[in-house]
């Protein structure tokens, strides 16, 4: 598979036990929801593919991401974007500045803040560069996080119970929001979630969890 | 700084290396140019140490030396330094060039060849000094031979507060009577301090009806005999001292703030114009006066010493020489500044040097030369260091 | 060698640069004892040092001066903190009380020592205020309350200073106890506060907070300083006169002071070992008192003489440090009048320009000690975070070990190994020796913070494209600048108030505010005394200040950092 995110016999060990097992292709734009309940380990998993496993664990198989072996690869040369339930912005770093970070180096500093001036509006924060992240409510800092993430160019995009923060009314929105920026940029996506409704949103192949569960290759 | 000096002195041709003849004083002060001369001095008192800043200040700018004044809680630790380089081998570039010295830590550098010199009598300024009146040329009965630099007289005197105490005292014997019906009223500093031990000596030399013993050295045959007296006036003064001997203050100048709180009315000092220069600063009241025994009192002279290993010998030999310059002296001499004798004999100066001198107010508190009247010598350092190993036995620690 | 290579070996640096020093002195010590010096022409082994030692007719008093005043200093400053916090921790008083006392931490031990001298000697301020009025005074009386012969002057001096210690790290070990939660059930129990606090948290506690205790024995145990200044000299505790006998000109006294200081090191190794059976055997009655169901009738009397017992430490260097402050402006000042005659600048005019040279050289030495420090610090804990070392129990131990070890005991040691192998004295040796006393601290003040920060934070950062330097110091340090630099201010701090390492492995060259201050003591200046321990003062308190103000300056637009 040239294209797309590809989880090839991956086991992920807690100890000598193993804790879970997936095998999987998330094609570009496609999603991919991992369900279970707290404690199975899928959280493990997204650790797993970005490379920030604890050294309690251990995991055999390997990442394929575009047709590159990513499994060794360190953390920031994966391409590879993440959204937690908590937006987590930068607290020392004003909105604009968080976004500059996710930017790759390169281009002039006008073409630099145009970028920035337009991830902003394309998510309806015109102006909101020069803010401080703390005094934004939980949609925006949402917003903030996710276009952050998107202009950093990644490859996959990895949503660790993403939306589990946000009230009922905002949680539609955003969730729609980052499915639609995913497909359009024609990214694959792998959520894990306990939430059924988010599931079902996302639309793609689920895969429930459980204990030593084996998800057979579809 | 002190590592580049080294290093210029290493880069230099080589006769800089060899070390330099005291005579040829052009020579001297043309090597002294730049060099960092580290006097290790005594830091407990707060106006000798803004003299050794002046003091620095003025080598500075007409010798181009700069001075450190490294200060020190006992003068011992200057020569335990020396002594140490000597046996690790360090015999150039020591960390030490100049110490104020006299008594016990002079004979011990002498005897183990841890000086450079003869060099004294050869500074330009050793003409000024009164050699011949002065005892400048033994150290507590040490013969100096050069080894060492006169730059003030000491003698005891008695301080106190005629607000509390207004008679003088002619005796060691007044004193303890005195002691005795005015109790917690008098200290001493505690030996092996340099001004307690010395108190003990005065009391010695004031009770023998025949001192003279003191100049040779104590011999296990006659140390207990003379000595004797000594401990029993102690035995009968302890009880009746401040704080009734289970404490004592640390050094001479820990006596002022006991004065000046009334805590006691009569102290010692080594240093005759040294309450009128506390009065100046305020630490101590204008009603404090001074005196001096019927027979006298001991008196000596401080010295600076330039160690064997010293990297900065020529430096040294100009401070040394400034401090006995009419200037240095006359600035130390002044009460406000400091209130030490002079080395100097004044008929040796010329007019505008000696009226340096005339000009000074020596203050209310302090003797005229003839007041101070009969000047005891020194007894030989082995008194010294056996009297005060056995106060500390019998008083130091068995409270 | 490259970055990546460094950063694993960062750990094994700073344990060597921090135990190093503590080994190395401690053979420099052994074999002096046993009469082996050849700087001094003496070849060993012989156990003459120990004969002498042991013949000196001070040695039984010395000892019991040490052992005493470490204990009881201990026991009084623990049990204050104890009870204050387990009488009032979440009230109000409680809260003024930890106000006042966070800054004293950063007073060095002999500007609190002066200022309690200054303060309780029987010329001292309380007198002077309460004279003749009240004590019927118009001269000091004849009492020995300064440098007493039982050290309890120089114990207060060491409690006014280990309360604010214990009080913080106790402080900081509540957070993990869940005070509040057990003191609530246990209330609703029909328990009293104190009675109820000490039953359930105070186990919890005193597991966390055991280390920095017996760092405080051992601490109280061999002071120089403050035993100088506060303490007895007829006979001096041991630790002093191991001082005074490594001064001596004859160097044959150094094989007696390695010998005291080998003696030293088993009194307090003994001290340490009473202090753990003494832990046994209060854990066994605490248990049974757990068991009696006592609901603590004393409670309000107990609580009550904590509050005040912790409010007098508080006053005590507070006051101390007024007086200090009086007495740099006194003109002449006789008793018992309550203020100098005249207030005056001539002492600062007169002082001023030496406190400034050496406060130079202080700030020299504890910059770059304090930097070093601060680098190995980050380094340590960013390879622990990046190649998830483990750090265990003991490890911790080993942080504490420097401290655990008197000073007296190796310090003395490091000098001569100094001297038989040449090594120049002067500033670089007294910050490599400062840094072991530094490092644990700043280690012990940023671990916590460092390791609570949110590690999501750094994966977020890694999957936008950042490597782990930029991550470092891009993202973690600036969120971590106020931790940071309260680290740096206990490293300051710590610095500024060392006066055994300076003294002993600066030869004497060094002269910084402290060796200068206590240097002044033996001269009884106190308007000198008063312009160099303000300065001494200042220079401990100003970084501390500047710890708070820079991140509410650099970060006064990011709500999201006010708290951090």
């Amino acid at each position: 598979m040239d294209k797309g995110l590809s989880l090839q016999n991956v086991t992920i060990f807690n100890g000598d036990a193993p804790l879970i097992r997936v095998h999987h292709d998330v094609a570009p734009g496609a999603v991919l929801t991992v369900m279970g309940p707290s404690g199975v380990g899928k959280s493990t998993l997204l650790a797993f593919i970005t490379g920030t496993l604890a050294k309690d664990f251990k995991a055999t198989g390997e990442v394929w991401l575009d047709g590159h072996n990513i499994t060794h690869a360190p953390p920031h040369q994966r391409r590879v974007g993440i959204l937690f339930q908590d937006d987590l912005l930068f607290p020392h770093l004003s909105v604009g500045a968080n976004l500059a970070f996710g930017l790759p180096p390169g281009g002039t500093s006008i073409q630099r803040q145009a970028k920035i001036d337009a991830a902003l509006s394309e998510v309806g924060l015109e102006g909101f560069a020069p803010r401080d992240p703390a005094t934004l409510s939980g949609g925006q800092k949402a917003r903030v996080a996710l276009m952050r993430m998107l202009l950093s160019d990644p490859s996959a995009l990895l949503l660790d119970e993403p939306f589990s923060r946000l009230d009922a009314a905002l949680r539609a929105q955003v969730r729609d929001m980052v499915f639609d920026r995913a497909r359009a940029r024609a990214l694959p996506v792998l959520m894990v979630t306990h939430d059924a409704e988010d599931a079902h949103a996302a639309g793609g192949v689920v895969i429930t969890l459980g204990h030593g569960d084996t998800v057979p290759k579809r | 700084m002190k590592h580049l000096a080294i290093l210029a002195a290493l880069l230099a041709p080589l006769p800089a290396l060899a070390d330099i003849d005291p005579a040829n004083w052009d020579e001297v002060t043309a090597q002294a140019q730049g060099q960092t001369v580290f006097w290790n001095a005594w830091g407990g008192s707060t106006t000798t140490n803004d003299f050794i800043a002046w003091v620095g200040s003025r080598v500075a700018e007409d010798y181009g030396v700069t001075l450190e004044h490294v200060k020190l809680t006992d003068t011992a630790d200057a020569v335990t330094r020396v002594l140490s380089e000597k046996q690790a081998g360090q015999d150039d570039g020591g960390a030490i060039d100049m110490i104020w010295i006299n008594g016990a830590n002079f004979a011990a550098m002498k005897d183990a060849d841890l000086l450079f010199g003869p060099y004294a009598e050869q500074l330009p300024n050793w003409a000024l000094v009164d050699f011949e009146s002065k005892s400048v040329q033994t150290d507590f009965t040490i013969p100096v031979e050069g080894f060492e630099s006169p730059w003030a007289m000491a003698q005891v005197v008695f301080v106190h507060d005629t607000a509390t105490m207004p008679d003088a005292l002619g005796s060691m014997d007044d004193l303890l009577e005195w002691a005795q019906s005015n109790p917690g009223r008098f200290s001493y500093p505690q030996p092996p301090d340099f001004l307690g031990t010395t108190f003990l000596k005065q009391v010695l030399i004031d009770i023998l009806p025949d001192a003279s013993v003191l100049a040779e050295p104590a011999t296990d045959d006659n140390y207990d005999a003379v000595t004797e007296p000594l401990w029993d006036y102690l035995d009968a003064l302890t009880p009746n001292l401040w704080r009734a001997g289970r404490a004592y203050p640390a050094t001479g100048t820990a006596m002022f703030p006991l004065i000046a709180d009334g805590e006691v009315d009569l102290s010692i000092s080594f240093s005759p114009g040294a309450a009128s220069t506390a009065i100046a600063n305020n630490e101590l009241p204008d009603t404090v006066r001074t005196f001096v025994l019927d027979k006298g009192t001991i008196g000596n002279a401080s010295f600076v010493a330039i160690p064997y290993n010293s990297g900065a010998k020529a430096g040294a030999m100009v401070v040394a020489n400034f401090l006995m310059s009419p200037e240095a002296q006359a600035r130390a001499q002044d009460p406000t500044i400091l209130g030490y004798g002079t080395v100097l004999a004044m008929e040796k100066l010329s007019d505008d040097d000696r009226a340096l001198f005339d000009a000074l107010d020596l203050g209310i508190a302090t003797l005229t030369p003839a007041e101070l009247g009969t000047v005891q010598a020194e007894p030989h350092p082995s008194w010294m260091t056996r009297i005060s190993d056995d106060w500390v036995t019998r008083y130091g620690v068995a409270q | 060698m490259s970055r990546r290579y460094l950063l694993p070996v960062l750990p094994a640096l700073t344990l060597l640069a921090m135990l190093g020093p503590v080994g190395a002195g401690l053979w420099g010590t052994f074999l002096p004892a046993f009469g082996h010096l050849p700087a001094a022409g003496l070849t060993g082994p012989s156990l003459d040092p120990f004969r002498d030692l042991f013949g000196w007719a001070g040695l039984p008093r010395a000892m019991m001066l040490s052992i005493g005043t470490g204990l009881l200093a201990t026991v009084i400053s623990l049990a204050i903190v104890m009870l204050v916090t387990a009488g009032w921790s979440g009230t109000r008083p409680f809260l003024m009380l930890e106000r006042a006392l966070s800054p004293l931490l950063a007073v060095p031990h002999a500007a609190a020592a002066f200022g309690l001298a200054f303060l309780i000697a029987p010329s001292g301020w309380l007198a002077r205020l309460t004279s003749p009025g009240l004590t019927g005074w118009d001269r000091p009386p004849d009492l020995l309350i300064v440098q007493d012969s039982w050290g309890l002057a120089m114990t207060a001096g060491l409690i006014v200073k280990e309360v604010p210690f214990l009080l913080l790290i106790t402080l900081a070990a509540l957070g993990q106890a869940d005070a509040q939660r057990s003191v609530r059930v246990a209330q609703a129990l029909g328990y009293r506060r104190l009675t109820g606090w000490l039953k359930t948290v105070f186990p919890r506690v005193y597991a966390q907070i055991r280390p920095p205790i017996y760092v405080v024995l051992a601490y109280a145990m061999s002071v120089v300083d403050v035993a100088i200044i506060l303490g007895p000299n007829t006979p001096p505790s041991l630790s002093v006169q191991i001082v005074k006998w490594m001064s001596h000109p004859d160097l044959a006294f150094r094989l007696e002071a390695a010998a005291g200081a080998l003696l030293q090191l088993a009194l307090v190794i003994g001290a340490l070992v009473v202090w753990r059976i003494g832990e046994t055997i209060v854990a066994a009655l605490g248990r049974r008192w757990i068991a009696s169901g006592a609901r603590g009738k004393a409670d309000a009397v107990v609580a009550g003489g904590a509050l005040v017992a912790g409010t007098f430490s508080a006053l005590a260097v507070l006051l101390g440090l007024v007086v200090l402050a009086i007495w740099s402006f006194a003109g002449f000042w006789s008793f018992p009048a309550a203020l100098p005659d005249e207030m005056t600048l001539r002492n600062w005019l007169r002082f001023g320009p030496g406190t400034l040279k050496a406060l130079g050289e202080t700030a020299v030495i504890a910059v770059t000690a304090a930097m070093i420090a601060l680098i190995l610090t980050i380094g340590c804990l960013e390879a622990e975070y990046r190649h998830n070392i483990r750090v265990s129990q003991r490890a911790v131990w080993l942080l504490y070990l420097p401290l655990l070890v008197p000073q007296t005991a190796f310090l003395p040691g490091l000098q001569t190994l100094m001297l038989n192998i040449g090594a120049d004295v002067g500033r670089w040796p007294v910050m490599l020796a400062h840094l072991v006393f530094v490092l644990p601290y700043v280690f012990l003040s940023l671990a916590d913070p460092f390791r609570a920060w949110d590690t999501r934070m750094g994966v977020i950062a890694a999957a936008l494209g950042a490597s782990p330097d930029r991550v470092l110091w891009r993202v973690r340090l600036p969120m971590l600048l106020r931790p940071v630099l309260t680290a740096l201010a206990v490293g300051l701090a710590v610095s500024v108030g060392q006066y055994l390492p300076t003294l002993l492995i600066g030869g004497g060259r060094v002269a910084t505010l402290t060796t200068e201050a206590v240097a002044l003591a033996s001269g009884g200046d106190r308007r000198a005394i008063g312009v160099y321990g303000l300065m001494q003062t200042g220079a401990a308190l100003v970084p501390f200040a500047l710890a708070l103000l820079i991140p509410a300056i650099v970060w006064r637009n990011r709500k999201g950092l006010r708290h951090g």
